[in-house]
């Protein structure tokens, strides 16, 4: 338990004294929340803007993390041999993962705890939320999403690592249902951007949270199916060294 | 029981046969030094022993242990230095130091594992801002914040200016006078030279030699010394029946013991060549070495 202990404080040092990570993390979704709940220039078809952004923003932080941070982080340990030299402590590589799980689960309490009063704070009020549905509808995005960070961390190298998950982050922000709803993307678009994690993470986090998802059990179906597959993907393809 | 128990490993990648048939041992207490050039296989020999990679087949034991089956038994008890990286750019060098304490549990202290390799003044320091030397010094120290049994240390003198190679030296030096089996791989003939107990020189994957420091020496006896770089070698060598190999600059090796160093300085003197330098005594491991794989180190 203390070695699980000593690599999860080293987990959140890591985040939390990495300037881009928390940017990513908190900055971009604080922001990203504010701006366009304050200014309303998107498409979203509510009332008020923030009703169909603050979950969309939810399953973005949670992209954030257990995608993008989780992958860039974990493909540059790879790079500079950190996971090599772990492997060989009392450690072990199960820690290790736990650890790495521990550290994600803990950054998206601390996006949860600042997103949603700042949501509630630009007018949110949504009508009975299902948290514990929400809850779940986080894990399961989580494992989606960790297994895709990791299929491409265990794999590239760090830089094109890096470069590969911003590029996918910013493709799944903007085709990923969570700050432009499907039905204004082009129909054959729309197709595909409801069948990407992000979509059904947000479609379900919608339904939990205000009863407004597009199709929360088809996107509960297309969320499950890219929590099992990722993993798996990402326990064949992935590499320590 | 030997620390340390290579027999007829074989390591491949694909096609490549990295390691060929090799077998040694180390000992607990004394350090063992896996020597020779870059791509002779000692990495991959060190990484099976690590358990961090299978062997293709033949055996290695550690601590009587199975490295790939016992690994969680073995890495209580072993240390590594990688040959270089092993922690993040943006770790703080405290931060790192108590990591590895708590990881191994064995009251070290990290003050004092970041004193003991001399880096108690860069603890606030990133990874990132460390010199080479210093990159390695506290690589170092990684390895022994379990109070290790046996440790493998992967070039760690690389890259590090000499003040910090002699501080490595004696840590590695008083690791092993812990009664530690350290086995320190390199491809620097001088590291070698100074700190090895025992010697395992590898070649193309193969075991060549396999001995301790003075037993390899034994028996190559030489005079150096240093002349005119006109000096008539040829007539030098037969005046004394001796080879006498040309080093350059003027430095020139005689394959005799310190009874021909008389004949020598009086065949100068006769020849009225200068003397500016003689040592007589064993072959350096240098020589032993290029005696050995007849190429360069």
């Amino acid at each position: 338990m203390s070695m699980l202990r000593a690599q999860l404080r080293a987990e959140m040092q890591a985040t939390l004294r990495n300037g881009e990570q928390l940017l990513l993390t908190l900055g971009i979704p604080v922001m990203l929340l504010v701006f366009f709940s304050l200014v309303d220039v998107l498409p979203t078809g509510t009332k008020d803007p923030v009703d169909f952004l603050a979950p969309g923003i939810l399953a973005l932080a949670v992209m954030s993390t257990a995608m993008v941070s989780l992958g860039i982080g974990t493909g540059f340990e790879r790079s500079y041999k950190v996971l090599k030299r772990l492997g060989t402590t009392p450690l072990g590589r199960s820690r290790l993962v736990v650890a790495k799980i521990g550290a994600v689960i803990l950054v998206e309490v601390v996006q949860f705890a600042v997103l949603v009063p700042v949501a509630y704070a630009l007018g949110w009020r949504p009508a009975s939320p299902n948290w514990v549905g929400a809850l779940g509808a986080v894990v399961v995005g989580t494992m989606a999403f960790a297994g895709i960070g990791l299929s491409l961390a265990g794999r590239l190298r760090g830089e094109i690592n890096l470069a590969a998950q911003n590029g996918l982050y910013l493709v799944l922000l903007l085709l990923g249902g969570m700050v432009i709803p499907f039905g204004k993307l082009p129909t054959g678009l729309s197709a595909v951007a409801k069948s990407l994690p992000s979509g059904a993470l947000a479609d379900v986090l919608r339904e939990a949270l205000s009863q407004t998802g597009s199709r929360p059990t088809t996107s509960w179906v297309i969320l499950a199916i890219w929590a099992v597959v990722t993993p798996i993907t990402a326990t064949r393809l992935f590499r320590w060294e | 029981m030997s620390a340390v128990e290579v027999d007829d490993l074989v390591v491949r990648y694909g096609d490549l046969v990295a390691v060929d048939h090799v077998s040694f041992r180390a000992e607990a207490g004394e350090v063992t030094v896996v020597l020779g050039p870059n791509g002779a296989g000692k990495t991959s020999t060190i990484e099976v022993c690590e358990g961090y990679r299978p062997a293709s087949s033949g055996t290695a034991t550690v601590l009587g242990l199975d490295p790939r089956r016992h690994q969680a038994q073995l890495s209580r008890r072993m240390g590594v230095m990688l040959q270089e990286g092993g922690v993040s750019l943006g770790a703080r060098v405290c931060d790192v130091a108590r990591l590895y304490c708590d990881l191994y549990g064995k009251g070290v202290q990290p003050v004092a594992l970041l004193d003991s390799v001399g880096l108690a003044d860069r603890a606030r320091s990133t990874y990132r801002r460390l010199s080479g030397g210093e990159k390695q010094r506290l690589s170092l120290a990684l390895a022994l914040a379990g109070r290790p049994d046996v440790a493998f240390l992967d070039e760690p003198t690389s890259g590090v200016d000499v003040t910090g190679r002699q501080m490595i030296r004696t840590i590695v030096r008083d690791l092993a006078a812990t009664g530690c089996a350290v086995v320190l791989a390199t491809h620097e003939l001088d590291e070698a030279e100074r700190i090895a107990d025992h010697v395992v020189i590898f070649d193309h994957g193969r075991v060549i030699a396999d001995d301790t420091l003075d037993a390899l020496r034994r028996g190559h006896d030489e005079i150096r010394f240093r002349s005119s770089v006109t000096l008539a070698h040829h007539d030098l060598s037969s005046a004394l029946h001796l080879p006498v190999r040309v080093l350059g600059n003027g430095e020139y090796a005689v394959d005799g013991e310190a009874v021909h160093v008389a004949a020598l300085t009086a065949w100068l003197a006769q020849h009225d060549e200068p003397l500016l330098d003689l040592r007589a005594g064993r072959q350096r491991l240098e020589d032993v070495f290029m005696r050995l794989t007849g190429g360069t180190p």
